[in-house]
């Protein structure tokens, strides 16, 4: 699969400079808007699996961030479990809950799924929110031990920052091998049309689940790591504004490219940080934004970027590159469902 | 090869499918022929298994695949094309072929991910799946054209590659000529003779009589879902059932 | 017994809110295929104008009621106009996020113009009836009254209109419609302005009984999109069903289960539907 030629040479240029900057700099406001941005951005780029490249949008993944976290947290609180097994529990059983989800839910086709999914994301909401016994309900889950690896403790901002870069470039990387394999391409073909992967002998519902799986396993992964970063919860983390948040990061960025939920992630919670005196004003820019990328971008920045790429004659592909060969992007058409970039 | 009993089909109250006993055989080109509406495309989504028939059985070599699902079909030697191509037209042809050998191979979510030895060379295999299709249909230059760009009748033998990369036994064309010229119709019945002697077995649905009547070896009529004849191409221009469906079909619908 | 009875009428005024909701979000699915998202958030826009029609310009409730339908057809008709119609050929999956970003939209809009107090209309009519032993408020007969009303008016209006007819039609084939020559673009017109118009009635009615506050619109919104899958999407008779089920179950079961979890009830129920029956309980089968 093709890169647009030099993007890997900025995507190891970016990863060096993410490196380098808790060494450049100790201001821990910058520091913290980075780790907001990696969590949040594994989590929409689960997002971005389901809906960008197996066409189903699904609105309960703030639901599935909310297990991820609230497991990690519990079993760090109440049950005393150390760091790493209840990562690895969380994502594990944030996974389990999808994939009884998935069984359920995508069966139903376009719409329903969407709506189904908008419901499940408000039930887990609410399972989080009334459930106090458990969760604490509204007076939120205090207290969560410092995450710790061995005799490695997580204590300050520059080591939480090393963590979760690591998880974030682990999880990007897996997109990636996804996205540029016979397995993306069998969720495109499904996004593209369902008829025809079946007819090719694709096995629709399978791929499915596989996709949904995989991303709420990425979401999970976010929230378990948003719970071991901030150390208390509130149920709103799981609430449906929050899915539409991540939809929002998703469309700027560009829903159904690789690197779109990172571009999008990154750049909405900036602004949003940028106009925090505007509060209130927020969804009164973002929602005609939504309204507006849907209409003229329908892949994001990153889709505009590929098109604009796309359009230099020097980025023919190779036909002698076997590697290289016959993947000229295609993002002309006005579908949200279709293109894929790499840029 | 492919054989159906009493196959039938309906949608709410309507019958779009009655009854029809159907028989493909190896090595032959059948064509089902029939007015709009006859319930020919929804005969092709009962035998590739895309619905499930209200009633009746369909058997393949000698088993029955009666409530096989349409992935199950293609595994076992079914493919089929679509009236519309359904190709993904912000993809390459390339891009939108690799797909095609998927059901081949094995790979799953770790072998992509770690990209084993295996799912190398399950790559490989469908990439070069994809180039040995396009050449036999030629249109090997377009590998790298993005399907928006070619023309209607590149798409179509675009959709025929996709369909021969699932490596079938039974390939169903449903109007594999529909929108296309008079020209690009005779280079199309050019491939699929050559898809014939190549030893596949052709199922076509189409409405372009005079490639049907020189390309078949069989024909079925359907009318209103059920079959009103069946034989060679000589049998059925002379058959006076069809002539009358045909002709007091097309009068009427000339009349207004 | 009479506590069952009372919680009766308030399953049904519950009811007939959500039936006028579920009613408008079935239309529009019907005719363009696009499950509204916002649609509950007219309903809020709804409530918001009666409330400041009178409170702060004086007008009395059924004036008010009249100008605030008025207004939302408006704002239907520039939405159908501006936002979806130019999605109508793109993917479904474009149209549903553009109607998620007109929901952040107008509740972002809400909250700052008018905060997120809640406030409360007085009901002009607050007196209190006694029929068959039963204790009913007014403004609580009213809302059922009003609601079977306009259910009758639109159910005439679709059968007995060359328009209503159009719509009707277009409903079940929209290609078909084409062919015979309907204009495509005056009929969803016609339906974004009545489902906006259905909803600010609904709001106007429920406003006295229910409090007024911009995230209002968002329970209603999700309870009116469980009713029309229950009903089947697009299935008019299926979301007034649906309407008063939902409702009356609600009413009833949070009496006497628990009514912290009252709002689950919906949800819950509409899993297992979709669970048994994946494409709703009345839908037909899809070709």
């Amino acid at each position: 699969m093709r890169f647009v030629p030099g993007s890997k040479w900025v995507v190891a240029a970016l990863f060096f400079v993410a490196l380098a900057i808790p060494l450049l700099t100790d201001n821990s406001y910058y520091l913290n808007m980075l780790i907001m941005v990696f969590i949040w951005s594994i989590a929409v780029s689960g997002m971005n699996i389901i809906a960008g490249y197996a066409g189903q949008l699904s609105l309960a993944h703030a639901g599935f961030f909310g297990i991820g976290a609230y497991t990690l947290g519990l079993l760090m609180v109440k049950a005393q479990m150390s760091f790493l097994v209840s990562l690895a529990v969380s994502v594990v059983l944030t996974g389990m809950v999808g994939a009884v989800v998935g069984m359920i839910s995508l069966r139903l086709k376009g719409h329903y799924f969407a709506i189904f999914s908008l419901c499940m994301g408000v039930i887990l909401s609410l399972v989080i929110e009334k459930w106090e016994s458990l969760t604490e309900g509204v007076r939120g889950l205090l207290g969560i031990p410092v995450p710790k690896i061995g005799s490695v403790e997580f204590s300050t901002l520059t080591s939480q920052y090393y963590l979760i870069l690591f998880f974030f470039v682990l999880a990007m990387f897996v997109n990636r091998q996804i996205i540029h394999s016979l397995v993306g391409r069998t969720f495109i073909s499904i996004r593209n049309s369902e008829e025809l992967a079946e007819s090719l002998g694709i096995h629709a519902m399978k791929s499915k689940m596989l996709a949904f799986v995989y991303s709420t396993v990425l979401a999970g992964l976010a929230g378990a790591l948003y719970a071991g970063y901030l150390r208390f919860l509130g149920p709103e983390i799981a609430s449906i504004e929050h899915a539409f948040e991540m939809l929002l990061y998703l469309l700027v960025g560009g829903i159904g490219t690789l690197w779109g939920p990172v571009v999008g992630t990154a750049l909405v919670m900036t602004l949003m940080q940028w106009l925090q005196s505007w509060q209130d004003y927020r969804m009164i820019i973002f929602g005609p934004i939504l309204v507006l990328i849907v209409m003229f971008l329908p892949h994001g920045i990153m889709g505009a970027f590929a098109q604009l790429k796309k359009n230099q004659p020097s980025v023919l592909p190779d036909t002698t590159d076997d590697k290289n060969r016959g993947i000229e992007r295609g993002v002309n058409d006005r579908r949200l469902a279709g293109g894929e970039s790499d840029a | 090869m492919l054989r159906t009993e009493k196959l039938s089909k309906y949608f709410g109250g309507n019958q779009a499918v009655n009854s029809v006993d159907f028989q493909i055989n190896q090595g032959e080109i059948t064509a089902i022929i029939g007015p709009n509406g006859a319930g020919k495309t929804t005969f092709f989504n009962l035998i590739s298994g895309l619905h499930p028939p209200t009633s009746g059985k369909i058997f393949f070599e000698g088993e029955e695949v009666t409530n096989k699902r349409s992935y199950e079909m293609a595994k076992m030697g079914i493919a089929r094309t679509f009236q519309t191509t359904k190709l993904f037209a912000g993809a390459t042809v390339m891009e939108n072929l690799m797909i095609g050998h998927r059901l081949r191979t094995k790979s799953g979510f770790w072998g992509a991910v770690i990209r084993s030895q295996r799912y190398r060379n399950e790559e490989r295999a469908c990439r070069e799946k994809a180039l040995q299709v396009l050449e036999f249909v030629g249109a090997s230059a377009l590998a790298n054209r993005s399907v928006a760009s070619i023309s209607q009748e590149e798409q179509k033998r675009v959709a025929i590659a996709l369909a021969l990369s699932t490596d079938p036994k039974i390939v169903l064309l449903d109007e594999p000529a529909g929108g296309i010229n008079a020209d690009e119709t005779s280079n199309l019945a050019e491939l699929i003779t050559k898809m014939k002697n190549a030893g596949l077995t052709i199922c076509i649905i189409e409405h372009k009589m005079q490639m049907i009547m020189k390309l078949a070896d069989r024909i079925m009529v359907l009318n209103q879902g059920i079959k009103i004849a069946e034989g060679t191409p000589d049998e059925i221009s002379r058959n006076e059932t069809v002539i009358e469906a045909y002709l007091g079909g097309g009068a009427h619908a000339q009349a207004h | 017994m009479d506590l069952f009875f009372q919680q009766i009428v308030n399953g049904l005024v519950l009811g007939s809110i959500y039936s006028l909701v579920a009613l408008g979000i079935t239309l529009i699915y019907g005719i363009m295929h696009l499950p509204n998202f916002a649609h509950g958030h007219l309903y809020m826009l709804g409530a918001y104008v009666t409330f400041f029609l009178i409170t702060d310009y004086g007008l009395s409730y059924w004036p008010a009621i009249l100008f605030a339908v008025a207004i939302l057809v408006v704002i239907g008709m520039l939405l159908e106009r501006l936002v979806f119609r130019p999605l109508h050929h793109a993917p479904h999956i474009n149209s549903m996020i553009a109607s998620i970003g007109v929901m952040l939209f107008i509740e972002a809009i809400a909250r700052k113009m008018w905060g997120s107090d809640y406030r409360r209309l007085d009901s002009p009519y607050d007196g209190i009836i006694d029929l068959f032993g039963l204790n009913i408020t007014e403004q609580r007969l009213l809302v059922i009254v009003s609601a079977v009303v306009l259910m009758i008016g639109l159910h005439l209006f679709l059968k007995r209109t060359v328009i209503g007819s159009t719509i009707e039609a277009m409903a079940q084939n929209r290609e078909g419609a084409f062919l015979v020559g309907i204009n495509a673009n005056k009929v969803s017109l016609m339906t974004f302005a009545i489902a906006s118009g259905l909803a600010a009635a609904a709001a106007s009615l429920a406003a006295p009984i229910n409090l007024v506050y911009p995230s209002m619109g968002a329970m209603v919104n999700l309870k009116a999109f469980v009713i029309i899958v229950l009903g089947g999407m697009g299935s008019i008779p299926g979301a007034v069903i649906g309407g008063y089920i939902l409702g009356l179950a609600e009413s009833i079961s949070g009496t006497y289960i628990n009514s912290e979890y009252k709002d689950l009830a919906a949800f819950v129920l509409l899993i297992l539907i979709l669970t048994v029956r994946p494409t709703g309980l009345f839908a037909k089968e899809a070709r």
